[in-house]
């Protein structure tokens, strides 16, 4: 089978994520599916794999157009897609997780099932056993299990998002080798998310890269026998380019002068169930900002949360100009003039289904009884100063994101002493993100330190006066932003420190 | 969404699941081999024959109101208050205890007595509700399983007090000893036989706390503690604080509700004193749809059908527990209907606008 997808087309809101694909995946290829976050790859990948529509353009299976409303339809259609936490179910066994989803039984015929699992199992080297409880299973496991499970399903063509989040070296060259075998001999077609270069470098017969909502590159990858030093890093070095573009021109802004320390963090240790960071020590400084890279689920937002008491400290201390906070209260911070803000806007800030009056009432008023009349007029004021389109009388999820970020701008104190901002940017058009930094570095020059995390390079490069590097619980310090490439930022977030 | 919050539709969704439960009813007591009509008649009589027979309505509606705009608080604050029934009972004992103990006092200071008696249910009902709160908030126990732990336990309670402590002499363990008369609201008539000062209590409740979850910060906080406790506490709302607040408040009414069951509608103590009243008032709060001016009239309605239906067996020789069917039917097939609504609605918005979650309004709104 072939897939070939057409203009394809899909907007969020002011977003254009996926903007006029064409591209096409031959049978027994694996295709590498390269870009930074928000470049638009997830969205093409859940348009083909059926979790959404597309809003124009046309997918077309072995020339005949083809139309998914669901995973399912997709899945019938021979594409199924492998998410980065397999939707397997905990209580079930192996094999029971095997068989669902299966169409054509009401009574699954478990011994046919058992040896089919067995089979398909030991065909791509996978080490399933048909009674163990998925729940005790490693991410390697479950994954193996949703692939085996799709392909008895009848899928051919298999799409895996970030696959190799999670799962040690061997675990990893046990699915590599398998997805070889199956693109290469069985004509399966491979589809792999990652921001991972060497993964894709390493796998992959071809790589097309996706930025800001657009196809804008296509490379055939080196065979893998020839892939040596020189090579490799020749192609990352191309790849890096075609992903993050240009670097952009040196940002101007005011210089503030850095004084004392308000915020400090000695050998501070946080875990959760992905991973762990060591003795991170940092002083922020009043007026500093401090920008944390890395891709998703590195570490940024769990270090940023026990920093404000929003995550539990492992170890080691918090200091707030001198005062001892750790794993204090968020109010605690909160009251010290410590604000976070998150990345996730109604899930985590604003309270959907509360107008934007009630929420300007919920930081500002004092007191017991609600003068609204008195309160409306403050909020229309705000409003209008923060330029955000809506009435006060409009519930909170009425606006569009850029609007909302703006309102959460508005919500926040006067003068903070630290900013701790998940994303502050993301998902925003190049204009309200301005507009964001404008605000941010307004309070920055009267003294308000910012800590914040960013999936944008040159966003990062721009505005920090460091940066901090996550990668698989190992932190990275840049100290001179100013003789840091985005290039170099971009090995750095993969993993490659001896390069930075 | 317009299309089916505006006019027409909306009234239909109000009239429709009425004929629908109405029309299940009358089939349903076809099926016993009675007339529809004629059992209707007779829990109107049952309820409306009289002045006498309305005070039993109003009886009803007493604690059923007080408990139910308590629920109203917690569901507001996002919470299943299921444990509203421990808090009834547990207001119940605390001021049948009042009763029982207090008997040395003269009867001119009856008032007194009287006042302390409520203060006492009060005390009890906040204490049961606290002890939920704490569990809920501070050791992580689901407010429905520390609810259901916290009835279990009132129940218990109470039968142990009156196959105990509470013994009557050469009584059966049906209930306490008797309280004495100045131990009790004084009725207002002998034709019209309610407790004055608890009506009174309740249109106070009634009227006062959406007042203050419209008016005041408190009651803001609520909501938003209800809608999103994440974000409210980065918007510096003390989720905790506010969502134990909302416990005592409905414990305080909860104990109202319990004391005047035992110091009124019984004279004593017994351990079925809540009866089913606060299991009744969620089903209340979920009927209103959060919107508090319909309670009294919700509550006016089931008030009617469970203290006419009392009449059912004398004169048709019908279990009252008919009545009981009669109003579960009409709660399941609004509670479907406003399903349905929500379904249509979310479905709606889904296709108008890409993104933008359903708007959390209500306790159907609540359960995550």
């Amino acid at each position: 089978m072939d897939i070939e997808l057409r203009n394809i087309h899909k907007r969020f809101g002011s977003v254009h994520a996926n903007n006029d694909i064409n591209v096409t995946f031959p049978a027994g290829r694996i295709t590498g599916i390269l870009g930074e976050n928000g470049a638009g790859k997830s969205t093409l990948m859940k348009i083909l794999s059926g979790f959404q529509p597309a809003d124009s353009g046309e997918i077309l299976l072995n020339n005949v157009a083809a139309q998914f409303d669901s995973p399912e339809d997709a899945i019938q259609e021979g594409i199924g897609m492998l998410q980065q936490d397999p939707l397997d179910i905990g209580a079930f066994s192996t094999l029971e997780n095997f068989v669902y989803g299966r169409p054509e039984k009401v009574l699954p015929d478990w011994q046919t099932a058992r040896t089919e699992l067995e089979r398909a199992s030991a065909h791509l080297g996978f080490e399933l056993e048909a009674e163990a409880p998925v729940e005790r299973l490693s991410i390697a496991l479950r994954q193996q299990l949703e692939i085996v499970r799709l392909l008895a399903l009848g899928v051919k063509a298999l799409i895996l998002d970030e696959p190799t989040t999670g799962i040690s070296a061997e675990q990893k060259s046990t699915l590599f080798e398998a997805l070889q075998q199956l693109a290469h001999q069985d004509g399966v077609i491979v589809l792999l998310v990652s921001h991972k270069l060497e993964d894709v470098i390493t796998l992959c017969d071809k790589v097309v890269v996706l930025r800001d909502g657009r196809l804008i590159g296509e490379e055939e990858m080196p065979p893998p026998g020839e892939a040596d030093e020189a090579v490799m890093s020749e192609t990352k070095s191309q790849l890096v380019h075609l992903m993050f573009g240009q670097e952009l021109g040196p940002h101007i802004r005011a210089q503030v002068a850095l004084d004392r320390v308000v915020l400090k963090l000695e050998n501070l240790q946080v875990r959760d169930r992905r991973l762990q960071i060591d003795n991170l020590d940092l002083s922020l400084r009043r007026g500093e900002v401090i920008g944390l890279a890395g891709l998703d689920n590195s570490g940024q937002s769990l270090t940023m949360r026990a920093i404000c008491g929003l995550e539990t400290v492992a170890g080691g201390r918090v200091l707030l100009e001198d005062e001892e906070m750790t794993n204090r209260s968020y109010r605690r911070f909160l009251h010290r003039g410590v604000v976070f803000g998150a990345a996730g806007r109604l899930e985590e800030g604003l309270i959907a289904g509360l107008t934007l009056t009630e929420h300007m009432a919920l930081v500002r008023s004092d007191g017991g009884v609600l003068d609204w009349a008195a309160l409306e007029g403050m909020t229309r004021e705000s409003l209008q100063h923060y330029d955000v389109r809506g009435q006060a009388g409009d519930r909170i999820e009425q606006l569009s994101g850029g609007n909302q970020q703006r309102v959460l701008m508005a919500l926040l104190p006067e003068n903070p002493r630290v900013l701790i901002l998940e994303q502050p940017t993301r998902g925003l058009d190049v204009e309200s993100a301005r507009w964001i930094w404008q605000q941010l570095l307004e309070r920055r020059e009267s003294g308000t330190a910012i800590i914040f995390s960013s999936a944008e390079l040159d966003e990062l490069v721009a505005y920090s006066d460091r940066i901090l590097v996550f990668h698989a619980g190992r932190v990275h310090e840049v100290a001179d932003v100013a003789a840091t490439t985005i290039d170099e930022l971009g090995y750095l977030i993969g993993g490659e420190f001896s390069r930075g | 969404m317009r299309n089916l919050s505006s006019g027409p539709a909306r009234l239909a969704f109000v009239l429709l699941p009425v004929l629908l439960s109405l029309l299940l009813a009358a089939l349903l007591v076809l099926s016993v081999g009675r007339e529809p009509l004629e059992v209707l008649q007779k829990i109107w009589q049952g309820a409306f024959r009289n002045t006498r027979s309305f005070a039993g309505v109003l009886n009803f509606w007493i604690p059923l109101s007080l408990a139910s705009v308590g629920l109203y608080v917690t569901f507001r604050a996002g919470l299943w208050n299921i444990g509203i029934e421990g808090q009834i009972l547990a207001g119940a004992v605390f001021s049948s205890w009042g009763a029982l103990t207090f008997d040395f006092f003269p009867p001119e200071l009856a008032p007194l007595q009287l006042l302390l008696q409520i203060l006492l249910g009060v005390a009890g009902g906040m204490l049961w509700g606290g002890i939920t709160g704490v569990l809920k908030i501070w050791l992580g126990v689901n407010e429905i399983f520390g609810g259901m732990a916290l009835n279990a336990l009132a129940g218990v309670w109470g039968i142990y007090l009156i196959s105990g402590p509470w013994y009557p002499e050469g009584g059966s363990a049906q209930q306490s000893r008797p309280f004495l008369d100045q131990a009790l609201y004084p009725a207002l008539s002998r034709d019209l036989p309610v407790g004055m000062l608890a009506i009174v209590m309740t249109v106070i409740a009634l009227i006062l706390v959406p007042l203050l979850m419209a008016r005041t910060r408190w009651g803001l906080q609520l909501k938003a503690t209800g809608n999103n406790p994440r974000s409210a506490l980065l918007l510096g709302v003390p989720v905790g604080r506010v969502a134990m607040s909302a416990f005592l408040v409905c414990g305080a009414l909860a104990g109202i509700a319990g004391s005047y069951r035992v110091m009124f509608t019984y004279g004593s103590f017994r351990p079925l004193v809540a009866g089913g009243i606060g299991f009744l008032g969620l089903l209340v709060v979920l009927l209103s749809t959060m919107r508090p001016f319909w309670i009294p009239l919700i509550t006016f309605v089931f008030s009617a059908i469970l203290a006419g239906s009392t009449r059912l067996r004398v004169s048709l020789q019908l279990d009252s527990s008919l009545a009981g069917v009669l109003q579960g039917t009409l709660v399941l097939v609004f509670i479907l209907f406003q399903g349905l609504r929500q379904r249509l609605e979310t479905r709606r918005s889904e296709l108008n606008t890409e993104d933008a979650p359903a708007a959390a309004s209500g306790p159907g709104g609540l359960l995550g």
